[in-house]
């Protein structure tokens, strides 16, 4: 628990959620305007930020939420259907909520007006266009017994410390006065002696007779924030019996008040029928299974990486002790190491899984993406999803967030055609994107497809040959050819709208994800569409690398990266430096000797081995003394300082507590692709 | 640096190459005995090489490359001195190599001179401050220069 946290920090974090909920149902509704439980969902997420807001000082988003959930009030009651427009009003009020709660300074308060204006104006139009449904619960006058009403018996008790968590009972009590005619009965039974007394806790129970023209769920609305820290019953009265004798209708109430000194030694419930306690029960287990169901906790991110930090360390002391234990054979400690080594890899494994999240929370922004595009660009867009419960890395899916906006904008503004182009096609008129995720090996894809138009090979061609990004006539494979659309300044939008110009372009995209060491493949059909895969690690915390040794010094390379390892010959290791090429089954592949360019001094031993790493389609060999093996750890950043060395992308600490650099290997290509040139040069002019 | 005046300041003092330096001791997180480091080819010969401190992974910086000093191996006096300096606005953990750690002493503010702009081998800006200290001269060095 943190004791330090903010509380407004915990109101902006929860009404994030809620927040997130609420959109979702408003999509959702988009598509099953009939659904009583979106309405509902949406309602209570509304609720309860308004309940919350007031309670930690929002002032003006309780004030705005309640505007908006009068408003929205009318869709549950049935008298306005929530139709696109409302929807569309709906999800602008629910941005300027999130606007006023992460922004306030910057949020004006007028736009809420306009917001709610227009929610104004649709009910009225909705009113004009159908004045029959409204007269009927609206124009009804609350609390005055009308032929439809119906009686209700409630029984509740609060968790002792429901005061302490602000919960105030007595305005409770008036919002059910406010529903309807209403008797209260307060029960003492469980007040202890004041020696015993908790000033702060809740002793009290009441029973209530509410005769009400509301349905039943405006009780349940009445105890929404507490509904978790209470029990409730509530049972429908014969109309009749309530009206003719209230009293001989609540025998609870009866027997407490009659026998307070009985009820003290006995449950409160126990002169209530037999049922009323496995009603009481059935509510009990409904509470403690929605407890289950929530029991999470909050974590700042940088905790877990503390904890990752320390987890490190431990494996390196454990890995110490299992050599200590190892050379002085002393008995049991032998055992004693090996157990720890068991229970710290279990403990790293943990460790990583915390970090790990479901990418569904991702796809749950798109939805909105597309809805607003969908509008935006006058295309109907439908969007089907799959995978959200593929895992990935927090902080990876944090960084995805920006790419795949990109690239999904893409699709529908690029990729998809219009509803008439379409049709001439011969594809139905809404177009179709695509999101998947999901696991291959120790890597996760993530597809964006439409089935749009496809990529235009000629028109990249055109476009990357007037911007001199390739030679005219250039030899260059589709596949090659739709990498081009990465390149920075590689544009073939005719016309810049606005949803392109975020001065993102898909050069920062591929960017991104190279620096999350992932990669993307892009497939396309003409006329059936286009898919853009994104491949990337599990984690960017953790990396398999092949362990290698050059000279003394020990490096690990992804393993990602890695496609075979042979041995270097003696013709091959001793032929002239000028022509560093390795023939692997008939292809020339070019070789890096790691010992030259890490300018380490003195003789290489004597069997070299090659390891062949491909960056995209090129493939060179890293000339190495010795491979270790495989090898998974945490991958640590370098400082500031050694920011300018290319040739490494990170560092990890091995077993022993020493530090092995993770070679980086596109740059360490670009690097010996340098020193070749040069190389080849000098010896031109020795000649 | 720019420090609030006081009239004395806590400082490690350090030897290396036969000069004494002193180093803020707020900005000393810990000295360690020296470890296994690895060399890092292409990087700054100032920083040559990256240790392990508490499963972190953070640069060795070699003072004597940047005051020209002839090279020297690692003894059993040597040690590593872990101080957290802000580098480009961001505080950084560096590791400084030291051929002897002395003490943790008072430094009389009053006796802080400015370095001499001439009659020094060294580069001025890599000197915050010249003391004195028992009949000694002292260097201060300005380690977000030196590290720069």
């Amino acid at each position: 628990m943190n004791e330090n946290a903010d509380p407004a920090d915990v109101f902006r974090q929860e009404s994030a959620e809620l927040l997130e909920q609420l959109e979702q149902a408003l999509l959702d509704l988009e598509q099953r305007p009939g659904d009583h439980d979106l309405i509902d969902t949406a309602f209570r997420a509304l609720h309860t930020i308004k309940g919350s807001g007031a309670m930690f000082g929002f002032e003006q988003v309780a004030a705005f939420t309640h505007e908006f959930e009068s408003a929205f009030d009318r869709v549950r009651k049935g008298e306005a259907a929530p139709d696109p427009e409302l929807i569309a009003v709906a999800l602008n009020a629910k941005d300027f909520i999130r606007a006023q709660i992460e922004r306030p300074e910057e949020t004006d308060a007028v736009i809420g007006v306009c917001i709610l204006a227009d929610l104004r104006k649709l009910f009225a139009d909705a009113e004009a266009r159908a004045p029959i449904e409204t007269p009927e619960s609206a124009a009804e006058p609350p609390g005055k017994p009308a032929a439809k009403t119906t009686t209700w018996r409630l029984g509740f008790r609060f968790n002792k410390d429901v005061l302490v968590n602000g919960s105030n009972p007595l305005l409770l009590l008036d919002e059910l006065r406010g529903l309807g005619d209403c008797r209260v009965t307060v029960h003492c039974d469980r007040v202890p002696p004041l020696g015993q007394m908790e000033p702060d806790a809740c002793y009290l129970e009441w029973d209530v007779v509410l005769t009400m023209a509301h349905p039943r769920s405006a009780i349940d609305d009445v105890f929404m924030f507490v509904a978790d820290d209470m029990e409730l019953k509530v049972e429908a009265v014969d109309e009749a019996s309530a009206i003719m004798a209230p009293e001989a209708a609540t025998p609870i109430a009866q027997a407490a008040v009659a026998a307070p000194e009985s009820a003290a030694a006995n449950p409160p419930t126990g002169a209530a029928p037999a049922p009323a306690h496995a009603e009481h029960a059935g509510a009990l287990a409904e509470t403690s299974a929605k407890h289950v169901e929530t029991s999470t906790i909050r974590v700042p991110a940088e905790r877990l990486d503390e904890m990752m930090d320390r987890v490190g360390e431990l494996v390196i002391a454990q890995a110490r002790l299992t050599q200590l234990a190892s050379k002085e054979g002393a008995g049991g400690a032998k055992g004693v190491a090996e157990e720890i080594e068991r229970l710290t890899s279990a403990l790293r494994d943990a460790m990583m899984g915390i970090r790990m999240v479901p990418i569904g929370s991702l796809f749950g922004r798109f939805r909105r993406l597309v809805h607003d595009l969908s509008r935006d660009l006058g295309k109907e867009i439908d969007l089907t999803t799959a995978g959200e419960e593929t895992e990935l890395d927090k902080t990876m899916i944090e960084r995805l967030a920006d790419p795949l906006v990109h690239i999904i904008r893409n699709a529908a503004d690029h990729g998809l055609e219009d509803a008439e182009a379409r049709r001439a096609a011969g594809k139905p008129p809404a177009g179709h994107i695509n999101l998947v995720a999901r696991h291959a090996g120790a890597e996760v894809l993530i597809s964006v497809s439409e089935d749009g138009r496809g990529l235009d090979a000629r028109r990249i061609r055109a476009k990357a040959e007037e911007n001199g990004l390739i030679a005219a006539g250039a030899a260059l494979a589709d596949a090659e050819l739709h990498q081009l659309i990465f390149l920075p300044g590689f544009s073939t939008a005719k016309e810049v709208s606005a949803l392109s110009g975020r001065g993102v372009g898909l050069d920062v995209v591929k960017r991104t994800i190279e620096g999350m060491r992932g990669s993307i493949d892009v497939a396309t059909r003409p006329g059936q569409g286009t898919e853009i895969t994104l491949r990337l690690p599990l984690t960017l915390a953790i990396i398999e690398g092949l362990l290698v040794r050059v000279a003394d010094a020990r490096y690990a390379i992804p393993l990602t990266a890695v496609e075979e390892c042979v041995e270097l010959s003696e013709a091959d290791a001793t032929r002239s430096k000028g022509r560093s090429f390795l023939n692997i089954r008939g292809e020339l592949v070019p070789f890096l000797r790691l010992r030259e360019l890490f300018d380490e001094p003195g003789e290489p031993d004597a069997h070299q081995k090659v390891v062949i790493v491909a960056v995209a389609d090129t493939r060179v060999g890293l000339v190495v003394d010795q491979i270790i093996g495989s090898h998974q750890t945490v991958i640590k950043s370098l400082s500031k300082l050694h920011a300018d060395v290319p040739s490494f992308s990170g560092a990890t600490i091995l077993g022993d507590g020493a530090v092995a650099l993770i070679l980086d290997v596109p740059h360490l290509i670009a690097l010996g692709q340098a020193r070749e040139t040069r190389m080849q040069s000098s010896t031109a002019e020795f000649a | 640096m720019t420090e609030v005046e006081e009239s004395s300041r806590q400082v490690l003092m350090l030897g290396l190459a036969g000069e004494m330096f002193a180093l803020d001791a707020r900005q000393v997180r810990e000295i360690l005995d020296p470890i296994p480091v690895t060399r890092v080819p292409g990087a700054q010969p100032y920083v040559s090489s990256v240790l392990n401190v508490r499963g972190k992974v953070i640069p060795l910086a070699d003072l004597r490359v940047r005051f020209g000093m002839p090279p020297a191996s690692i003894t059993p006096d040597s040690r590593f001195i872990v101080v957290e300096i802000e580098l480009a606005g961001e505080p950084t953990t560096v590791g400084i190599v030291a051929d002897k750690v002395y003490e943790v002493t008072d430094l009389d503010t009053s006796t802080l001179q400015k370095a001499p702009p001439i009659g020094m081998r060294w580069r001025p800006e890599f000197i915050a401050a010249i003391a004195k200290w028992k009949d000694e001269f002292i260097i201060v060095p300005n380690m977000q220069q030196i590290l720069n």
